[in-house]
């Protein structure tokens, strides 16, 4: 799995990142000051599914513009806490969530409604999810039921999206045919692109890759890398080497506890908690 | 002795067969008996004219166009209120004890016998509303009577399109109701088109509903407006076969013929629909 234009750009990202733990420091020389300000704050987060805890008592934050890996075993609520965050959870009937998740500072669940948060906060889902119709109308649906009706307009929006999630190419040709013809990690790419359109301010990814081949793998964490300079991104996987790859940050969830956040490479080469080095080797999960 | 499996298996294929056969005999045999008999009364004229000499000779053209009328009438009442009780079921109703009697209120529905909304429909359109014997009443009654039916499609359709489509949408800040609109919707319509059209065709066969409700004895005009009565094939049928002496049998089948005819276009057109729109489903 070579991804060699991705990996210098993590490099950049994460030398940046390492200071990026303690916020409004580092931030002297030519860097963006708003990448170390907090894009998320979670606070005292609990999920409850009927009488299963999910989540217990989570909090941490995001900062602008990283990509925050988040890993850990079946269970231990990562898509619990990912579907929190744009309020996806609010669909399941018998939950019940405490605590708090600010989005600018803003808090989603109390002073946002959820198509709002949804806009700002989208995602991307484990098994790519194209609407049964055509490459043109999958990226255009979210702008069009947005209001946007100008046709050149949306044809701006659907070429731009479609550059930004490296799909343009493969795809230009064809765009009024339908969506669900393409393969398994153009259709991936073409999910981000649908969500690109859509302007979200924070991306999601839920296990993204877990149906992909090494080589579509590879090209959807190139399309991560290029939207950082954009877009605040939280990735969710099972591939521990992916979180290392693409990860500024990584989050170790294990049985609803957040064992521990920290950049990759600290949380790679020296992990604080035994629970995340036994994880991280491979002892088990 | 033992059979051996091979046999077992014979014999259990040839009853399964057996089975399958015995469906089909009284289909072909009621359109071989319809078609021989049926097919010489009907010409241009028969279909047509209006009845003449108390309905020995003529055509049937009243209680053709009559049918047809109960039919529109039907769908413009059932479908809307069908589909839109079914989106709400679907997508909105939370599992409680009120939706639960709503469901169980639309079996019943569909278990009570049609003579009972017959006389429900006179009860409550021609009598208590006021409506008269009128294309209104029976449409309504008819409309009532396949309710169940079209809600059940509608129902049934909707929850096939798939939950993870609901969410790619939502995930994307549209809200639910666009959601339902755009994705839903459009991808639930076959199934939707195939259940109205069955429970329509049910409803242009029914005679009972229609009895008090709209059916004329005897008409031999169009009605003018919805507050007429008219004829229908059905009860047209029934009274040519029972009420009237001296029929041909040959007028008898004929209109038989025409009526079962209808309801075979009607259920052609829900099968082609389907099969259609089947053809250009993409998950």
């Amino acid at each position: 799995m070579n991804t060699p234009t991705p990996i210098s750009a993590q490099q950049d990202g994460g030398s940046a990142s390492l200071l990026g733990g303690l916020p409004h420091q580092g931030g002297g020389r030519n860097e963006d000051l708003t990448r170390f300000t907090d894009k998320i704050v979670v606070e005292n987060l609990s999920i409850h599914y009927g009488s299963v805890e999910a989540l217990k008592n989570v909090s941490f934050s995001v900062k602008n513009h990283e990509i925050l890996g988040v890993i850990g075993p079946a269970n231990s609520g990562k898509t619990s806490f990912l579907r929190a965050m744009n309020r996806l959870n609010d669909l399941e009937i018998a939950t019940h969530t405490e605590g708090s998740i600010y989005l600018n500072g803003k808090d989603i669940n109390r002073e946002m409604d959820a198509e709002e948060v949804r806009k700002k906060v989208t995602m991307v889902f484990a098994l790519p999810l194209p609407l049964p119709m055509s490459i043109f109308d999958n990226i255009a649906y979210g702008p069009r039921r947005h209001g946007t009706k100008d046709k050149k307009k949306l044809a701006e929006i659907v070429e731009k999206s479609l550059k930004a999630a490296f799909l343009w190419d493969e795809v230009k040709d064809r765009l009024s045919s339908s969506a669900m013809k393409l393969s398994g990690g153009q259709q991936q790419r073409l999910c981000i692109a649908r969500t690109l359109a859509v302007e979200p301010e924070v991306i999601l990814y839920d296990e993204p890759c877990s149906g992909l081949d090494p080589i579509s793998t590879a090209r959807v964490e190139e399309a991560m890398f290029e939207l950082k300079s954009r877009y605040t991104q939280i990735l969710v996987t099972n591939n521990v080497k992916q979180a290392a790859r693409v990860g500024d940050r990584v989050a170790f969830f294990l049985m609803g506890e957040l064992v521990e956040i920290d950049t990759a490479d600290k949380l790679f080469t020296a992990p604080k908690d035994k629970r995340t080095d036994d994880y991280i080797t491979g002892r088990f999960g | 002795m033992r059979i051996s499996s091979k046999t077992a298996q014979k014999i259990a294929f040839s009853f399964l067969g057996l089975a399958a056969v015995i469906v089909i005999v009284p289909v072909i045999v009621i359109f071989a008996i319809l078609i021989q008999k049926g097919l010489p009364a009907i010409n241009w004229q028969f279909l047509t004219a209006m009845p003449r000499m108390g309905m020995r000779a003529g055509g049937i053209f009243p209680a053709i166009m009559g049918t047809i009328y109960l039919v529109l009438g039907t769908i413009v009442v059932a479908l809307p209120i069908g589909v839109l009780a079914a989106i709400y079921l679907v997508e909105y109703a939370r599992r409680n004890w009120w939706t639960r009697m709503i469901e169980v209120a639309i079996v019943n529905l569909a278990g009570v016998p049609s003579v009972v909304y017959g006389l429900f429909g006179m009860g409550l359109f021609v009598i208590f509303l006021k409506f008269g014997a009128s294309i209104l009443s029976g449409s309504l009654t008819l409309s009532i009577m396949i309710l169940p039916v079209i809600i059940t499609a509608s129902k049934e359709a909707l929850s096939s399109v798939p939950r993870s489509f609901r969410e790619a949408s939502l995930a994307l800040g549209v809200s639910k109701w666009q959601t339902i609109r755009y994705v839903v919707l459009p991808n639930a319509l076959p199934g939707i088109l195939t259940g109205t059209i069955l429970g329509i065709s049910r409803a242009a066969g029914e005679t009972a509903p229609i009895l008090f409700t709209v059916a004329a004895f005897y008409l031999p005009r169009l009605p003018k407006s919805i507050f007429d009565q008219c004829m229908a094939l059905p009860y047209h049928l029934y009274v040519l076969s029972t009420q009237v002496p001296n029929v041909s049998q040959k007028v008898q089948y004929g209109t038989a013929l025409v009526l079962v005819g209808l309801v075979f276009i009607l259920n052609f057109f829900a099968v082609v629909i389907r099969s259609y729109m089947r053809s250009k489903k993409q998950w």
